[in-house]
């Protein structure tokens, strides 16, 4: 096997940014599909079903209408930032999948290729940061309407947003105790192998990290502005929040931005707590090097079946509901989580 | 050499950043320059080795401090500012006194670089490392600071508790 070599490094890491990003949206474009024909089903209606077979075409058609749309800047907007913001929401939530690695690595032409775009040592912290950036986006979509619905809706999102990130960075502060380490490889290796020869050493299953996930969910609901914790784009008060004023291809890079930070957070849980692409492996060789990926996606694909689901099923917090829930119960729980995952830990060494 | 001028790109975003800040005449727009000083500066870190402090410059200071920064200004609604015809004090002190205090920075710089300077990449921040140094070495200090950042939060819960609250004792009149 060979090392890589510079050009060959760039092609590499210039084919991966493309198919990664392609992946991405196609993804993103099938999540809402896959939201709109689930809750339909769970409310007794069929969803869409007019474009190609089972809707399949619609994430196109509707893709071609956000673009072809009329651009509408309403009067008295600031327009610098009316502009930047949906940009800032987008490029964060794109950025954030570069440091995920989606399996172990394959050999193509006697090189050794990892399955990531870019392998950090601090991937973890460049994820979080990354997300805690992309408030931005949404907080100056807000004040940059000069709307009261709008502004509400950011000051909502941004209060939100930066509660639940202390709770959702404290319930990964365990897996790291566990792990040992910020990069997100040496996290999921460290998940291979079974507890007592059947349970998979995930995580999830180790102490009572279950707890830390059930506090990184309740967070990533929130972070995602998802229901029932929607309450910066809650319909019946604020029409649409933070992007209202928004139309065409502004309105849908939030839109985007929305469902590429769900896989996000779909990805960096699977990773974290249900042990990556850790599964089993057997067959051919070319299965061997493709079931990995397989398991990955199918880890997300549950994550987000869950999202919808909950979707489906729960009604939207109140807003003094929402943080007496993440500051006095959250926040309390997170804390006790870390302090006996460190003492387990420091007892067991 | 790709280091050394990524270097000096990021520096002169730095630079540009915070004169940014002072001749722009809109709070918000003033919190966002601030915003790309940090980033740059967490990006000067992370070119001199230190992920580490870079990743923590990012989440603390871009993604939650100048966060809650942007979010004060848009609760108070703050307007544009008037531009004062500036003082003559100013004027007459500032300006020397910049051009001083640049002359004296480039003088340490050119006759006292060499043995005490960082090459670029020779900081390696692990954060074992840092968290060795802050939890052990440096305890003492880093459990003051925390307990001065408690006494700020208690104060910022006095001041922003209503008259009639239980956090504030009752005055005997």
């Amino acid at each position: 096997m060979k090392l890589l070599s510079l050009p060959v490094f760039i092609v590499a890491s210039l084919i991966k940014i493309v198919l990664v990003i392609f992946v991405l949206l196609t993804a993103v474009a099938y999540t809402v599909w896959l939201e709109r024909k689930v809750v339909g089903h769970m409310q007794n209606r069929w969803g869409p079903s007019r474009v190609g077979p089972f809707g399949l075409l619609q994430p196109l058609a509707d893709g071609i209408k956000f673009l072809v749309k009329e651009d509408l800047t309403p009067p008295h907007v600031y327009r610098p930032l009316f502009i930047a913001a949906p940009m800032i929401a987008v490029i964060c939530a794109l950025t954030s999948i570069s440091v995920i690695p989606f399996g172990t690595s394959i050999t193509i032409l006697g090189y050794a290729i990892p399955l990531q775009i870019t392998d950090v040592n601090i991937g973890l912290l460049v994820i979080l940061g990354v997300t805690s950036v992309g408030v931005y986006g949404v907080a100056l979509a807000g004040w940059s309407s000069n709307s009261k619905y709008s502004l509400l809706g950011g000051l909502r999102a941004g209060a939100q947003m930066i509660s639940y990130e202390i709770c959702l960075g404290l319930s990964l502060v365990g897996v790291l105790i566990v792990s040992g380490s910020f990069s997100l490889r040496e996290i999921v290796e460290s998940q291979s192998g079974h507890f007592w020869g059947f349970i998979p050493k995930w995580n999830i299953f180790y102490g009572c990290q279950f707890i830390a996930f059930f506090i990184y969910l309740m967070a990533a609901y929130a972070e995602t502005n998802r229901i029932p914790f929607d309450l910066p784009e809650a319909e019946t008060e604020l029409v649409a929040g933070y992007h209202t004023e928004y139309s065409a291809m502004k309105f849908a890079m939030f839109f985007m931005a929305e469902y590429a930070n769900m896989i996000t957070v779909a990805c960096l849980a699977t990773l974290l707590f249900l042990g990556g692409w850790s599964g089993p492996v057997f067959g051919p060789a070319l299965l061997r090097a493709l079931l990995p990926t397989f398991w990955f996606i199918a880890k997300i694909f549950v994550f987000l079946f869950i999202y919808i689901w909950v979707r489906g099923t729960l009604p939207r917090f109140r807003y003094d509901q929402l943080m007496a829930f993440g500051w006095k119960f959250l926040f309390p729980l997170a804390i006790a989580n870390l302090v006996i995952t460190a003492l387990v830990v420091a007892y067991r060494s | 050499m790709l280091h050394l001028v990524l270097f000096l790109i990021f520096g002169l975003i730095c630079v540009t950043g915070a004169i940014n800040l002072l001749v722009q005449k809109h709070p918000i727009s003033s919190a966002l320059s601030l915003v790309v000083v940090m980033a740059s500066l967490a990006v000067e870190y992370l070119l001199l080795g230190a992920e580490f402090v870079a990743a923590v410059q990012v989440i603390v200071y871009a993604g939650a401090v100048m966060v809650l920064f942007v979010f004060v200004i848009m609760l108070l609604n703050a307007g544009e500012e008037e531009s004062t015809k500036g003082s003559r004090v100013a004027l007459i002190l500032g300006v020397p006194g910049v051009l001083a205090g640049g002359l004296l920075v480039a003088w340490v710089l050119i006759n006292h670089s060499g043995g005490n300077s960082v090459s670029l990449g020779a900081l390696p921040g692990y954060p074992k490392t840092i968290g060795m140094l802050l939890f052990h070495e440096f305890l003492l200090p880093f459990e003051v600071t925390s307990i001065l950042v408690l006494i700020a939060i208690m104060g910022a819960v006095f001041l922003a508790s209503r008259p009639d609250s239980p956090a504030r004792p009752r005055k005997e009149n």
